[in-house]
């Protein structure tokens, strides 16, 4: 017990190193703990032995929160920053969507009011989104006990509710808790166009398109910007890791010192305090705040202790929706895959297996009692060859979200069902890639139960816990620690279980920064 | 059409079992029904126990003259084993559970999130490891969400032991009749196992009534036979059972409160400003800041440093002998303060006594000029009797006999 910080960040995710380098440029003297031996957490990406790139789990960026990038002078070179959308049809026909633009591909179903309609949704859902967005970057506000700071955001999202105009304003609530299929459905006819519409929505979450709340779901995601683009989709240039690189650049230029391979133990407490970490190693390191980036089941039970918190405070945090749904596949091609209808040209795009409404519904299905999916929903990006920094010898990486794997599956995950939900998965690609079997070098399965032991967090859940109306804002993670804080003096979230949630973005370690930072005066 | 009128039942008549509603039969039971002159039975967690056997009185001066049987079997009973179950129970009351050595047994009271109490019991301490919680409501809930992130087993005993307290002054005596050896040892709140009848009888120096008593575990199966043994050992030392409301006369002079009287469950009342903090029922003395973490700690001491308690519970003399049931209580005669919780002509003591829920700073500060709105009937003519009251020390009732280690053979 010999050197003192202010502040000790465990985990060095994006969001933990966000923190940690806001906190240095402050001043402070910060230690970030990471248990893994590299940094980066879930946004990663890794080098395969024939030098071919792959990114473990997130392989998108969507909204990088631009106060992060301004403020902590990232630079972050991007591969592309608005891919397309392709919702891949059957016999080729697919639908081409760029922001609110929709095309037909080789004569696929399209119709002309469709193609309007389209428009006005996704032009409605960014503008409410846009109100969401004011939030991202501040402590939600708690409704009692404000501070002035608090009372500013309420009064600033009840006036851009409201300037919105009054059809709008009524829109906005009508849909808020809606589910998307029902919106759509409202407005489109097109299978196609709806069910990877749906999808956006609920990528990553326990939702499916007619479960309440997946508007918000979309809302939410459509709520930051990429590059001046809201609901941009991009790929950086050397992979997802390098956000994190950058991140941890910035970290160590403002001062703070990082050490990887040193998993945290448990938190010291004393007179209801945090005052340091305890390392699995036996070393003790003190500071005066703890900012833990773990998931909150995690970092409140594992890491400082039911015994220091109140039951019913536990009782809650044990019943948070934390359980992940999405697989995530990564294949190594031995060339460039062939898909039915596709020019190569058009491969570098966010390529979505989810044909209708009712497929994502029936794979969904599966995920309620226990069960993969056999026909599961897929994401699939190609980033060597959005990005040809990432590519190697000839060698090109399919990397795959799949929809639906729960994370506790009923017959429980082995080598076996690993090896049935990838296969199912490849079954699914052969639909519309029908060589691409033949083209795999290797492939690595990872279900949410994989996801939780490499990156350990709770559920192996990508926003830790789902971004639900519940689990939200000031209630993000749960009553009880909200706006960064914990019931235990010294203890501060910052990582995706707090507000704003997941995805890379930076905002909840940011945010987390500037809370700590105000209450140290 | 004249309806007929049936003659009423002989069973409705006799002491027979009120084993209705859903309620269930103690071990006890034979032997209560023929003993129960009264027919007058209640309901406690689930089971019928006898409310009086004979005369109310006549079971209260048996409690303070002799020894009395009185069936605690509906008792909620959890087993707490496991490598934290020290840690567990010290998170789960405020007081210091560390303290208490294995073979002892402890008063205790257990708080939600807010400090607001959620109901009082017993500890008692086994082993390093090994603890019971007894408590008069289910508690299983709150157990089990406590003991996420512990690594405990916890137990729902409640069913498989049969208990009797075995209270009055001439308890020991009849213990050691029985060929008991060693009962004399016991101090208060010790607690000691001993062979009965081919089982194991646990006897712990506890009790409800303020007097020398004992509280009797064993298994169902034996409880007939351990009713019988008392009964023959104590035939010349005037022993017999009593019921639920002759209790309550002595709970009261002892001073002791009661969940669902004297204050209500916090997660069970349906107004939330009804919760009380241990501050608020006189249970200062429960809450130990010192010993680290335990549910309700942040709340209580937010509370004991903004000094926001909001009410204060005191004992009560009153002038007069007409018990101050559900009275409200006074300043000056003008100004309602609060409201008697639980009142009681004191035979013994022959004092009328009440326990009370008084606002701040009433009872704290301001504590003279104290008076109590009572309501007599004198023969269905309704008289408001204003009688002075003081605020007095609890127990009410504290004989020396309660403590004398060896007991005195009465």
């Amino acid at each position: 017990m010999t050197t003192r910080y202010d502040s000790i960040v465990i985990g060095a995710g994006h969001n933990g190193l966000t923190c940690a380098a806001y906190l240095a440029k402050a001043g402070k003297k910060v230690l970030v703990l990471e248990a893994n031996d590299r940094i980066g957490g879930m946004a990663i990406t890794e080098q395969a032995a024939d030098g071919v790139l792959i990114p473990t789990c997130a392989h998108l960026l969507y909204q990088l929160h631009p106060d992060v990038i301004r403020d902590l002078d990232l630079k972050v070179k991007m591969a592309a920053s608005s891919l397309p959308t392709i919702a891949l049809g059957s016999d080729g026909r697919h639908l081409k969507i760029l922001g609110e633009t929709v095309t037909a591909l080789n004569g696929a179903d399209l119709s002309a009011k469709d193609t309007e309609n389209y428009v006005l949704v996704m032009r409605d859902l960014k503008k409410f989104a846009r109100v969401l967005g004011a939030l991202l970057g501040q402590k939600p506000p708690h409704l009692k006990n404000r501070d002035w700071e608090d009372t500013k955001t309420l009064l600033k999202l009840g006036l851009s509710i409201r300037m919105m105009g009054r059809k709008s304003m009524q829109e906005f609530l009508r849909i808020a808790l809606l589910n998307i299929a029902d919106q759509l459905e409202d407005h489109l006819e097109n299978d196609l166009l709806m069910g990877v519409t749906a999808m956006e929505a609920v990528w990553g979450t326990h939702l499916a398109p007619r479960s309440p709340g997946s508007v918000l779901s979309l809302m939410y995601k459509l709520a930051g910007s990429l590059e001046g683009t809201q609901g941009g989709i991009g790929i950086p240039a050397g992979g997802i890791g390098k956000v994190s690189e950058a991140l941890e650049q910035a970290a160590t230029r403002a001062g703070a010192t990082i050490r990887t391979n040193t998993p945290v133990k448990s938190m010291l407490v004393e007179n209801d305090t945090v005052i340091g970490v305890e390392l699995e190693s036996g070393e003790k390191i003190l500071a005066a705040s703890v900012a833990s980036s773990a998931d909150p089941q995690r970092t409140f039970l594992s890491l400082l202790g039911a015994e220091h918190l109140d039951a019913g405070f536990t009782r809650r945090l044990g019943k948070i929706r934390n359980r992940g749904d999405a697989a995530k596949i990564n294949l190594v091609l031995d060339g460039l895959p062939e898909f039915t209808g596709l020019s190569q040209q058009d491969l570098a795009a966010k390529l979505v297996i989810a044909p209708s409404i009712d497929y994502v519904e029936k794979a969904f299905n599966h995920a309620k009692y226990g069960e993969f999916s056999e026909h599961p929903a897929l994401e699939v990006t190609l980033p060597t060859v959005v990005d040809q920094s990432s590519a190697g010898t000839g060698r090109h990486v399919l990397s795959i979200v799949a929809q639906y794997a729960p994370h506790q599956l009923k017959a429980g995950w082995s080598d076996e069902q690993r090896a049935a939900l990838g296969e199912a998965v490849i079954r699914k690609l052969e639909g519309y890639a029908p060589n691409i079997r033949k083209q795999i070098i290797s492939q690595q399965v990872l279900t949410p139960a994989d996801l939780e032991q490499l990156f350990n967090v709770t559920g192996g859940h990508w926003h830790h816990l789902e971004i639900q109306v519940d689990q939200l804002l000031m209630m993000r993670p749960l009553h009880g620690t909200a706006q960064y804080e914990t019931p235990v003096a010294g203890l501060y979230l910052c990582g995706a279980g707090a507000h704003p949630g997941g995805n890379v973005t930076g905002a909840p370690g940011m945010n987390a920064a500037k809370r700590i930072l105000s209450r140290k005066g | 059409m004249s309806k007929s009128l049936s003659p009423k039942t002989p069973e409705i008549l006799s002491a027979r079992p009120r084993v209705n509603a859903g309620r269930k039969p103690t071990p006890f039971h034979a032997r209560q029904v023929e003993k129960s002159e009264t027919n007058d039975w209640t309901l406690w967690a689930g089971y019928s126990i006898p409310n009086s056997y004979t005369s109310v009185e006549l079971e209260y001066f048996s409690i303070r003259n002799g020894a009395t049987l009185y069936d605690i079997s509906p008792m909620c009973k959890y087993r707490i084993k496991g490598p934290d179950a020290e840690r567990f129970m010290n998170r789960f009351v405020p007081r210091d559970v560390r303290k208490i050595k294995p073979g002892r047994v402890a008063y205790a009271i257990w708080c939600n999130d807010d400090g607001h109490v959620l109901d009082d019991g017993t500890i008692f301490r086994f082993g390093p490891d090994d603890f019971r919680l007894c408590s008069q409501e289910r508690q299983y809930a709150w157990l089990m969400d406590s003991a996420l992130g512990f690594d405990v087993e916890i137990l729902d005993e409640t069913d498989d032991i049969a208990a009797l307290q075995f209270q009055g002054p001439t308890t020991f005596a009849i213990l050691e009749a029985m060929g008991l050896k060693g009962v004399e040892t016991l101090k208060p709140f010790d607690l000691q196992h001993f062979s009965f009848a081919g089982t194991e009888l646990m006897i712990s120096r506890t009790g409800f009534t303020g007097d020398l008593g004992y509280e009797l575990w064993i298994e169902p199966g034996k409880a007939l036979e351990l009713w019988d043994a008392l009964m023959a050992a104590g035939a010349d030392r005037t022993i017999s059972p009593v019921g639920s409301l002759a209790l309550d006369m002595t709970r009261i002079e002892a001073g002791f409160i009661q969940p669902a009287v004297d204050f209500l469950h916090a997660e069970h009342v349906v107004r939330h400003t009804r919760g009380r903090s241990p501050f608020e029922l006189g249970l200062d003395w429960q809450v130990d800041f010192t010993k680290g973490h335990f549910t309700g700690r942040r709340a209580l001491l937010k509370e004991k440093e903004a000094n926001s308690s909001r009410y204060c519970f005191v004992g009560l003399e009153i002038e007069g002998n007409k018990p101050a049931h559900n009275a409200l209580v006074y300043h000056k005669q003008k100004k309602e303060i609060g409201h008697i919780t639980s009142a009681v002509w004191s035979p013994t003591m022959k004092n009328n006594l009440a326990m009370a829920l008084l606002q701040r700073p009433f009872g704290v500060d301001i504590t003279e000029d104290l008076w109590v709105e009572i309501y007599v009937d004198k023969e269905l003519k309704w008289d408001r009797v204003m009688a002075r009251a003081k605020i007095v020390d609890r127990p009410f009732f504290n004989p020396p006999r309660k403590r004398q280690t060896p007991p005195a053979r009465f």
